[in-house]
């Protein structure tokens, strides 16, 4: 789905005066009764007035955004007494005092969740990628039936299958380690991803590959030299998606890493909540600001791919 | 394009190969053994295996100390009395039911709002795509706690109106209320597939229908509503199974209770409960088949109830 479309206007069968459909419609319209006018008021007016009311909701969504922002740099005991968002008194102890409130500081989390997101963004790259090509590319027996069964296997609750592997990485030693939640990637188990690069594949032009074959490229090389090059866009969006997806899974990381020390940053975050509670919002804010500055960072960086990918898929 | 749209196509025309296509081009095989091998081995040991084991120990009593003891249809009865298995039940549909159709019509709303070749767009779609993005997160789950707490944010605004505030989060009234809110917050990513849609439609249709004297009303619900429809079944399957199987908001809001008095224990959140915290894995193992046959039924609902309202131009 591309933003760009053609405007498809139909010839016009006898010789109409100049214009376009849109301006003569246009002129129809304002010499039609008032019942069929669009709006009584002119459209500079109109679009100011709508422009106003996206602008007042933009701010009121980002809203507790901005005021999470604002606090984290407010002294604790004015967050709650100051509405504004200027804050008469700037204080960024809470950053020194969040970073250091759990066990480790709060760095060290970080670099755990990053080690986990590095291992998924390889895993799920190149195995995706590898499957696709098979799926987009190659005949083989039972094709439909394992691309349908991959389709599925991505509306399947994680929940039918964390109690055992639980139990199967607990036997392996695997508990507190960061292998459970790297190896899955690495055997392709975010099938979205398959879907979406075969989605991608299948639009880039056979004659290229078979040209290739016929130079007597294997497929090895169709895929390395001439599939991953032009899939760019495609591997960018899986890219920046299992970068959000890894850095904000919760519910994983909680049943497999159970140590303090292997915690990730939102496992640490909500520690950090159960062992202070209500009483120091503002190292709290603090943190929540540095866990999710890369998730802004990567929206900022890849806004173009993620629009496309998700208009495409409906991931989020 | 779509997932949904390709398994409904998938599903017409069954897994069996179409007669008349190429033969199979030789070597073919041995490299999609080879290109497969990871997925393959992903889909065995990570999905199936799982699977399998998991629909075993839903028979049996197994909390991870001793070796699971076959119980037959126990758990399944046990959850039939289970009383806060129903509110959990209760909780999550409620959820679902009204928090997917209301973040919907957000997600359209402003769709509908923000024409293309508008000025500012790509800022506008931004930042009402970026709570879709963090909303998942335990940061803004914090945050939620503390802007619907009895000091937050809520509360001094409504005091800035001199309207009494209340505890949102520890009131069992409203607590389920504050969730719902969040997810129709995160309405960015169904607006931007939205978008994507109404982008389809061609404009020469909304042409003929003001020559013939359409206000814009008559324009949405004729044109666009219709045109529309397989991207808001696209939306809906997504976000009814994703919604479902919500979890991080009500761990976190609650602190990890699905307090107070139950009423944010999210099935999911339940389910962690007994099999992470209680270690009674035959217990969770049955509750996750449910939430399976659950999902799958809804889907399937979905599917089905689409032939009625989904309309396919092609």
């Amino acid at each position: 789905m591309t933003e760009v479309r053609v405007r498809t206007e139909p010839a016009p069968a006898t010789p109409v005066p100049a214009g376009t459909l849109a301006d003569r419609t246009r002129a129809l319209a304002a010499e039609a009764p008032a019942t069929h006018r669009r709006s009584p008021w002119p459209g500079r007016v109109r679009s100011v007035l709508k422009h106003a009311g996206l602008i007042a909701l933009a701010v009121a969504m980002i809203y507790p955004l901005i005021w999470l922002l604002v606090s984290s740099i407010k002294p604790t005991e004015i967050i709650f007494r100051d509405l504004s968002l200027i804050p008469a008194q700037t204080d960024f102890t809470n950053y020194t005092e969040g970073w250091n409130a759990l066990g480790r500081p709060f760095g060290h989390y970080l670099m755990n969740s990053a080690i986990i997101v590095l291992g998924s963004l390889v895993g799920n790259l190149l195995a995706c990628s590898m499957a696709a090509y098979a799926f987009a590319r190659l005949e083989f027996r039972g094709r439909k039936l394992w691309f349908a069964i991959m389709l599925m296997s991505i509306m399947l609750p994680i929940h039918v299958i964390i109690v055992p592997q639980y139990i199967l990485f607990s036997q392996v030693g695997w508990i507190n380690t960061f292998w459970p939640l790297i190896v899955p990637k690495l055997l392709a188990t975010d099938a979205f991803f398959v879907f979406l690069m075969v989605q991608f594949f299948r639009g880039i032009p056979r004659e290229l590959d078979e040209a290739a074959r016929l130079d007597g490229c294997g497929h090895g090389r169709i895929y390395a030299r001439i599939m991953m090059p032009l899939a760019l866009p495609a591997l960018a969006t899986t890219a920046i998606f299992t970068f959000i997806w890894t850095w904000n899974d919760f519910f994983s990381q909680l049943i497999f890493l159970t140590k303090p020390d292997m915690h990730t940053a939102p496992v640490a975050l909500r520690t950090f909540l159960d062992s202070t509670g209500q009483s120091s919002w503002g190292p709290m804010f603090a943190m929540s600001i540095v866990s999710i500055i890369p998730v802004f960072l990567a929206f900022l960086f890849g806004q173009k791919y993620l629009v496309k990918g998700i208009a495409t898929t409906g991931i989020k | 394009m779509s997932v949904v749209s390709e398994l409904r196509r998938t599903a017409r025309s069954g897994p069996s190969r179409a007669p008349g296509r190429a033969p199979l081009r030789r070597g073919d095989g041995r490299a999609a053994a080879v290109f497969l091998a990871p997925w393959f081995a992903g889909l065995l040991l990570v999905t199936v295996g799982p699977m399998v084991a998991s629909a075993y120990l839903s028979f049996t009593d197994y909390s991870l100390l001793s070796t699971p003891e076959w119980i037959g249809l126990d758990n399944f009865a046990r959850m039939l009395e289970d009383t806060r298995l129903h509110n959990s039940l209760r909780v999550t549909f409620t959820y679902v039911l009204v928090g997917v159709p209301l973040q919907l019509v957000a997600a359209l709303g402003l769709a509908l709002l923000l024409d293309r070749g508008m000025r500012g767009l790509p800022f506008y779609r931004s930042v009402f795509y970026l709570p879709s993005l963090l909303g998942g997160s335990v940061a803004i789950a914090i945050l939620w706690r503390q802007v619907f707490g009895v000091e937050g944010l809520v509360n001094a605004f409504l005091a800035f109106f001199n309207v009494p505030g209340r505890g949102w989060v520890s009131d069992p009234d409203t607590a389920l209320w504050t969730l719902v809110l969040l997810h129709v917050w995160t309405f960015g990513a169904p607006m931007i597939i939205f978008l994507a849609g109404l982008r389809q439609i061609p404009t020469m249709y909304y042409e003929a229908a003001s020559i013939d004297g359409a206000g814009r009303v008559r324009q949405f619900l004729h044109i666009t509503l219709p045109l529309l429809t397989p991207i808001v079944f696209f939306n809906l399957v997504l976000q009814v199974i994703g919604a479902f199987q919500s979890f991080t908001q009500a761990f976190v809001v609650s602190g990890g209770t699905g307090g107070p008095a139950d009423s944010t224990m999210f099935y999911t959140l339940y389910l962690y409960q007994r099999g992470f915290t209680a270690f009674d894995m035959g217990y969770a193992s049955a509750m996750a088949w449910l939430l399976v046959l659950i999902v799958a039924a809804l889907t399937a609902i979905n599917f089905f109830a689409s032939k009625f309202w989904v309309f396919y131009d092609d």
